[in-house]
């Protein structure tokens, strides 16, 4: 009785709460979404027809649809931000939004939400920016399908590309973003998804988080960022079918895990970087069917990391499979498969009956003497290679994969 | 010079040894490509063996065809013909029927799979042109050695200790070189030490293409700058000239000066 009552007096207050369309375009009455916004009503929604609108500061400050028609160009001029959303339940669709003004003192975006629930930011084409979409102590938000290619050439004068401060429940899926500072930034915000975005050629980060917890990354791609991903103290973040390839350089990193604890990484490709994944500092994390492929180092594993579990990867012709600079080891492997794995199987169950050292002492020497690597697969190091596999001295000798698979891990 | 040349190089090709070489490579051609089913796979393991075999083979071949024409050459002597044309003759002679073995042997299964279709081409290239090298230069320091010692088992001792030196004692040394002084900026060091074993530098040369460059770049932006450009390669393959021409020069010094 009571849900049709309410029932009711939705379809009521549909009646009577006539949401209007308010058009604008250069030869309409109203011709700025500013001059818009200010006569609209609650639950309108703004139609923008095609053309060139020259606006900044644009406030929305009323529960609003905007929709852009042929994604109408909002040029900011480069005098600031843009659009900065401060009502709860605004949509913001189809715009083609370029010019974001650069400051050295103040974030300035093309689309800033702020202290606002059930927002939807979609179908967004950002150019030219410093900050791109920009959300602040807001949840209950969608950010989906836009696409962000900025022009950014150091980091000091840059900004994000879908930058989340204090917020939660957010979902940013199918975003696009090229060429900005750090492609998708979280800090402080919790239960968000990430999902099916693709972030590559930033200068800095693919993806950057810290201090997020609960999230959720999922079916991703970073390629060809400055350094990749970094992941920073996080809990219980869970990373899925993500894939992170060539990220090539100097201090370029697949992943880099620092003070992450209790995380899931499964079914992630990681593709000729020059470090797959760098962990320091994170325990009890489950790494499961990821597949590394032709990474410098596969895993580099620095310093207090522990418990962690290493189940059912391939790992396939990376230089070096692990590197690992302790002597203590509290991390499994099991059930792995080895490109570089040389024993054999008499009894045919599929798992070699020798246990697999991943680490060798040659990547033990680089990590103690970069310069060394130029001595890499030189038959000297295969020797002494070979004879620390047979009697560790430097690895830690309970670091080892007793159960390595003989064939591929498929899933 | 020619002559000797053709004379040497068309012996040493009916010879048996010339294509027992020949038949292992298109042998290793082939059966790494068909078990491997990746082409640029097999250019790395083609690179550790032609890193070690080549300089062996061509050390040993040299100093074994020295002493074994040695009669020959003193007919020739008889001549009247310049020393440095004899020695030359048969010390290209030799190298170069090593490096087609090397080349054909490779290339043949390689061409066979579709090389020219694929990427590796290049490296793949790189990696027949740096065997080549090792070939020159490492009959060049086996006829070296032959033309100062009399002594044939002398020889091949000396013969096998220097390849056992810059295969393996040289990365040794290298490598606890860099170990002992690990506090000091060491970039430049592994350079020069890289550049003065003609094995380290070939070896260097086709990792360049292959997956060290990134690794290089992690410890410093000296090695970038130098294997991340087209300099680099261009010193590496001067350095790899001199390399052939000092011994070969020695040869033509030492040839002329030499009693028989």
């Amino acid at each position: 009785m009571n849900k049709l009552f309410i029932f009711l007096v939705a379809i009521l207050l549909a009646q009577t709460n006539d949401a209007q369309n308010i058009e604008v375009c250069s030869t309409c009455p109203i011709s700025t979404l500013k001059d818009a916004i200010a006569q609209a009503q609650d639950f309108d929604t703004i139609v923008i027809k095609k053309g060139t609108y020259k606006e900044y500061n644009v406030i929305v400050d009323k529960p609003l649809t905007i929709i852009g028609e042929d994604y109408p160009i909002i040029d900011g001029e480069s005098k600031g931000e843009i659009i900065t959303v401060i009502s709860d339940n605004v949509t913001v669709d189809g715009l083609f939004i370029i010019n974001v003004g650069t400051s050295y003192t103040e974030d300035y975006a093309a689309i800033r939400v702020k202290n606002s629930k059930n927002f939807v930011i979609q179908n967004l084409v950002l150019e030219k920016l410093f900050f791109g979409i920009y959300i602040e102590k807001s949840r209950d938000g969608k950010v989906f399908h836009n696409k962000i290619i900025g022009d950014a050439v150091e980091e000091y004068n840059s900004g994000n590309g879908i930058q989340l401060w204090y917020s939660k429940n957010v979902d940013i899926e199918h975003n696009f973003i090229q060429h900005v500072r750090d492609g998708i930034y979280l800090e402080f915000s919790h239960f968000c998804t990430i999902k099916n975005n693709v972030s590559s050629l930033n200068i800095r980060y693919g993806l950057h988080f810290m201090f997020s917890n609960d999230d959720v990354y999922q079916d991703n791609e970073f390629s060809n960022n400055g350094a990749g991903v970094a992941v920073m103290f996080s809990k219980r973040i869970k990373m899925y079918n993500n894939v992170f390839k060539e990220n090539w350089g100097t201090a370029s990193y697949g992943v880099l895990l620092k003070e992450i604890n209790d995380a899931e990484i499964i079914g992630n490709t990681f593709e000729e970087n020059t470090i797959g994944i760098n962990i320091e500092g994170s325990n009890r994390i489950i790494y499961k069917n990821n597949d590394f492929k032709n990474n410098g180092w596969a895993v580099k594993v620095r310093g207090a990391c522990y418990t962690n579990s290493f189940i059912e990867n391939n790992f396939l012709y990376n230089s070096f499979d692990i590197a690992y600079n302790s002597k203590v080891n509290d991390n499994v492997f099991d059930r792995n498969y080895w490109s570089n794995y040389t024993g054999y199987d008499l009894d045919k169950d599929g798992i070699g009956d020798v246990p697999y050292r991943p680490v060798k002492l040659f990547s033990y020497i680089v990590n103690r003497t970069p310069e060394t690597i130029i001595l890499l697969r030189s038959m000297f190091i295969d020797i002494i290679d070979f004879s620390e596999k047979v009697s560790p001295v430097f690895t830690p000798d309970n670091l080892m994969d007793n159960n390595p698979l003989i064939k591929k891990n498929t899933w | 010079m020619l002559k000797i040349l053709k004379y040497s190089f068309y012996d040493l090709m009916r010879s048996r040894w010339s294509y027992v070489y020949f038949a292992f490579y298109l042998l290793l051609g082939i059966v790494l490509l068909f078990l491997n089913n990746d082409l640029s796979k097999a250019v790395i393991t083609l690179m550790n063996v032609i890193i070690v075999l080549v300089p062996l083979i061509g050390t040993i071949f040299g100093v074994m065809y020295y002493y074994n024409s040695r009669e020959f050459t003193e007919l020739l002597l008889a001549q009247p013909l310049k020393r440095s044309s004899i020695f030359l003759g048969q010390y290209l002679g030799v190298a170069l029927s090593l490096s087609m073995s090397l080349i054909l042997g490779l290339g043949i299964p390689f061409v066979f799979y579709g090389l020219f279709e694929s990427s590796a081409i290049w490296d793949f290239s790189l990696l027949l042109i740096t065997g080549t090298f090792l070939t020159l230069i490492f009959t060049a320091l086996a006829f070296n050695i032959a033309l100062s010692n009399e002594n044939k088992i002398k020889g091949f001792g000396y013969a096998i200790l220097l390849w056992l030196f810059l295969a393996v004692i040289y990365d040794g040394l290298f490598l606890m070189t860099l170990i002992m002084f690990e506090d000091y900026p060491l970039d430049k060091v592994s350079l020069i030490g890289t550049m003065l074993n003609p094995i380290d530098l070939s070896r260097t040369l086709i990792l360049l293409k292959l997956d060290i460059s990134a690794l290089l770049g992690y410890t410093g932006a000296v090695f970038k700058q130098f294997f991340g450009t087209s300099f680099g390669l261009i010193v590496s393959f001067s350095v790899l000239i001199i390399w052939v021409l000092l011994p070969v020069w020695r040869i033509s010094i030492k040839s002329k000066k030499k009693d028989f």
